[in-house]
């Protein structure tokens, strides 16, 4: 009882907690970071250095008029931000902070591959915000946003299969321990699936350069433009929880997630004294601030441009990747 | 439509209005936009939203009133506006303007174009998704805007000249700080080509972009850089000189492609060309009045002029018909350059994706406050 | 505005129609007369062809026509104006040159001839409309005038063609000959209400799609009645017969 249900619940609610609370955080650190690659300071007003509105910003998109338009599906206009969000924490899940059972929830044997179905099924909530809001925007929003999540789904998940040929798990704990034993990280012995990844990861979770479902400056917010106060910031929630998930699971795939650098050399041991999740955290932080640093830098991609790059450039490639990373298992 | 091919699928193509409330269309202009899918097959520029009536408005004003309204039409470069109507007038007079006063006036008028370069710089980079691009520009327009303050007070509606002269001289050491701003002009423009001139995705998204070809554009009464861009050797400034601009030495870039990237090169280079004037105009700054012999009541003798000047959008043109009677005049016609490159719009976009709409609007660089007067 | 005084002159002439000489006191400078009109308004009255009674006022005429100088003897006129007479003998009314700027003034029914002429040929090659625009003369018979600024961007140099044009007659559209005049034409079918023949989209461009009257024209009032009259007329029309002009803002 203790074990299969008390446990797995406290570990559900602080999990969930931490990362209600840390999207509202990243949302501050997004802007501070954006504001100092734009010579600007930022929030500043409340509290020290603007901090506390990362407390605000969510009171005020609570306490906001919720509108729901009168033409617009309503069974599914409120469907719609939670099918978004749920997938994206549900794939918390099967993320490992620490090598100890006490730092995941469930280490399932397939678990790359249940965060991947998972993170898919987010795609839905977008569809169906642009279609229940029964406008124009949002609709061709949500047409691209489909195009796009999915042609991008393929890449990622073709990529990741020469990961798991390589770790030859498809557990997350595996795989970092495949790294452990394997004396490296993945990110140097697969430097082109972590690219293709990173990508990918880049289009999956709309964000610059690939950010055309929500386009502010093209179709006026996208898919969320009809919706307003909780129902908006449920999307936004999304968003950024799938940008952290995402950056977990690259940070363990490639980077040794809780592992120290270099975990097979003896002189570096000393670090072993940072515990793990706060190395998995750093590479964490690491893989946020590129998102930030990426968004503050490259203008957008046309639509067009967009399909092509994930048909025409990143499948063929992570084929590619994948019959290579084949013969070079076999002949090893 | 759906007769031949596909029996099964009715399609239809989908109209949809792109603003009057939209970001990226720069004010209140309205498209409407027939899709098929996310191409567009048809276009309707709808505009008069800020329409204010500022011809009507000018044939019941004195002429020195008029100034004023003529900031409000392209309201981010005010001070050109200005130029151009006090140009008109003057050659309507027949009134010989100090040296000093056109020397002043072209430092003036390019420290404009640098401002509105600056604004249609960071707009466009943003349309196109480089938001930094953005708050660079604006952070080095702030710098002409406070030069502007300290010249004449105002920061966008400046009315700062009068028929005939200047209102005013440039305060002491006002020189000096328009040279620091050239300097530090000349640092920032690195910085901006940086983020975009090799950036791929810029290349991809400008390239090929809103082709347009020379005699097309010029058939189609393109003017400035959209013009220019398509390799028209038309520049108001070296075809028609006003101003001071017959004694300074600058070149007029020209495009070969005619497509968005090569219209954003060349109003990158006239920052260049521009801080190289008045880089010139202080250098020769001469001595003397600002104010030339202009009768106190102003009434031009009977008669019609176009005059013509190159604002940072194109040909700013002013037709002012004077009846030789009263001291307003009898008509005022404002040839806007936004408002001729709006019509250049609708050529461009058809069978472009929805995504370079934004791209093109932000390429011909308009301001509504000058397409609807 | 300063001038109060010009809705009660004009009330009686009803809202429709206000004429052209109700209107002209509504310049802020009605004392402008004792300027020497030069040559052209000697034939000062040609009276009342549409005009009220004087006003007790006795505002100054209205204009009745631009200056239209005729260029000093001196002065030879481009090559490509004496080419443009030599080709098309019976087109140009006039010769104007005012300020440096040279003006042909042509007949209507040869405007088109004048203006492809001006665009092919070589000596003149004027490719480039700059603009397209028009002012009104109400007294006058063909009270407007519609103005093409010419530009060659090859030659570098510029003229103006001018028609003139009755309220009823058709001017040929030159937008088959420049694309530009599109627009440039629509801004002047929306503000004077002069028809071009032969224009592939004549709609109003900058007033709304249903708007009544001419903005530009000159016996169109500078200020309206507001939006009272295009929401409902029928009120604006009752307020505007009531004694009490107060009521109408």
């Amino acid at each position: 009882m203790l074990d299969t249900l008390v446990i797995p619940l406290l570990k559900i609610v602080v999990l969930l907690n931490a990362i209600l609370i840390s999207v509202t955080f990243m949302v501050l650190m997004e802007r501070k970071v954006i504001a100092w690659a734009q010579s600007r300071l930022g929030p500043m007003r409340v509290g020290p250095y603007g901090v506390l509105q990362a407390i605000v910003d969510p009171i005020k998109l609570i306490l906001k008029e919720d509108i729901t338009p009168v033409k617009a599906d309503k069974m599914l206009f409120s469907l719609a931000p939670i099918l978004s969000l749920v997938p994206a924490l549900v794939a918390f899940a099967v993320v490992p902070f620490g090598g100890d059972e006490l730092f995941y929830v469930a280490d399932i044997n397939v678990g790359l591959l249940f965060f991947l179905s998972v993170t898919s099924i987010g795609v839905y909530g977008i569809i169906l915000a642009g279609w229940a809001s029964n406008s124009k925007y949002p609709l061709l929003a949500s047409l691209r946003a489909s195009a796009q999540l999915i042609s991008y789904e393929i890449a990622v998940t073709m990529t990741l299969v020469s990961v798991i040929l390589t770790s030859g798990t498809l557990s997350m704990v595996g795989i970092v321990e495949a790294q452990l034993a394997d004396g490296v990280w993945y990110g140097f012995i697969q430097p082109v699936a972590f690219v293709l990844v990173m990508i990918g990861a880049l289009a999956e979770t709309n964000r610059v350069p690939f950010d055309l479902p929500e386009a502010e400056t093209e179709l006026t917010g996208g898919f969320h433009t009809e919706y307003s106060g909780m129902r908006f910031s449920l999307f936004f929630l999304a968003e950024y929880a799938n940008i952290i998930v995402i950056s977990a699971v690259t940070a363990l795939l490639f980077f040794g997630g809780w592992l120290r650098p270099f975990p097979n050399v003896e002189a570096l041991a000393f670090l072993d004294i940072i515990p793990g999740w706060i190395w998995l955290f750093g590479k964490i932080f690491l893989f946020l601030y590129l998102f930030m640093w990426i968004r503050a830098t490259l203008p957008r991609y046309r639509y067009d441009q967009l399909m092509r790059i994930g048909w025409k450039l990143l499948i063929p490639i992570a084929l590619a990747n994948i019959v290579v990373t084949g013969i070079v298992k076999v002949l090893v | 439509m759906a007769t031949q091919s596909a029996p099964i699928f009715d399609t239809d193509e989908l109209v949809i209005n792109m603003g009057p409330q939209h970001p990226s269309t720069h004010g209140v202009l309205r498209l409407v936009l027939k899709l098929d899918g996310e191409r567009v097959v048809d276009c309707d520029t709808v505009m008069g939203y800020v329409h204010r009536g500022i011809e009507k408005l000018s044939e019941n004003r004195d002429w020195t009133q008029i100034i004023l309204l003529t900031d409000r039409m392209d309201y981010v470069a005010a001070a050109t506006n200005n130029l151009g109507y006090c140009e008109t007038v003057e050659k309507l007079l027949e009134v010989e303007v100090p040296r000093r006063a056109r020397y002043i006036r072209t430092i003036l008028a390019e420290l404009q174009r640098i401002g509105s370069h600056c604004l249609w710089l960071g707009t466009h980079a943003m349309d196109i998704g480089a938001m930094t691009v953005l708050l660079y520009a604006f952070r080095e327009r702030e710098l002409v805007l406070d030069l502007f303050e300290e010249y004449c007070g105002a920061r966008l509606t400046y009315n700062s000249m009068r028929i005939g002269g200047l209102p005013l001289d440039i305060p002491s050491g006002w020189d000096q700080k328009v040279r620091a701003f050239c300097d530090v002009m000349e640092t920032k423009l690195p910085e901006y080509e940086e983020l975009l001139t090799n950036n791929r995705i810029w290349l991809e998204r400008t390239r090929g972009v809103g082709v347009i070809s020379g005699p097309d554009a010029t058939a189609l009464g393109l003017c400035g850089p959209p013009l220019r861009g398509s390799g028209v050797y038309r520049d108001v400034r070296k075809d028609e000189p006003y101003a001071a601009y017959d004694e300074f030495d600058f070149e007029v870039p020209l495009g070969t492609q005619g497509d968005t990237y090569d219209r954003y090169l060349i109003r990158l280079e006239e920052f260049r060309q521009s801080i190289r004037i008045i880089r010139q105009a202080l250098d020769g700054l001469p001595e003397g009045p600002i104010m030339g012999k202009v009768p106190r009541l102003l009434k031009p003798k009977a008669g019609e002029t176009y005059h013509a000047i190159e604002s940072p959008k194109g040909e700013l043109g002013y037709f002012i018909v004077s009846d030789g009677r009263a001291t307003n005049p009898y008509r005022l016609r404002v040839r806007p350059p936004s408002f001729c490159n709006l019509q250049g719009l609708k050529p461009l976009i058809v069978g472009h994706l929805v995504a370079d709409v934004v791209c093109l609007i932000g390429t011909i660089d308009i301001v509504l406050g000058e397409v609807d007067r | 505005m300063t001038d109060d005084p010009k809705p009660a002159g004009s009330a009686p002439d009803g809202p429709a129609k206000p004429d052209a000489a109700s209107d002209t006191p509504a310049t802020p400078e009605p004392a402008a007369k004792p300027a020497q009109p030069p040559a052209a308004a000697a034939p000062a009255a040609k009276p009342a062809a549409k005009k009220p009674a004087p006003k007790p006022k006795a505002p100054p005429e209205p204009p009745k026509g631009p200056e239209d100088p005729a260029p000093p003897d001196d002065l030879e006129p481009p090559a490509f104006i004496a080419a443009l007479q030599q080709a098309h003998p019976d087109a140009v009314e006039q010769l104007s040159y005012w300020v440096g700027d040279w003006t042909v003034i042509v007949k209507l029914e040869a405007l088109i001839d004048v203006a492809t002429y001006l665009r092919d040929a070589d000596d003149a090659s004027f490719d480039y409309c700059s603009d397209l625009t028009a002012s009104d003369w109400p007294p006058r018979e063909k009270r407007f005038d519609v103005i093409y600024c010419l530009y060659s961007t090859r030659r570098r140099h510029r003229v103006r063609i001018k028609v003139r044009a009755g309220e009823e007659d058709q001017v040929a559209s030159v937008s088959g000959l420049w694309t530009a005049a599109n627009w440039f034409e629509r801004e002047v079918w929306d503000m004077f209400g002069v028809k071009f023949a032969g224009h592939p989209d004549l709609r109003r461009i900058l007033m709304p799609e249903g708007w009544q009257g001419f903005p530009q024209r000159k016996d169109y009032p500078l200020e309206g009645p507001g939006e009272l009259l295009l929401e409902s007329p029928m009120e604006w029309l009752r307020l505007r017969n009531l004694p009490d002009e107060a009521e109408i803002e």
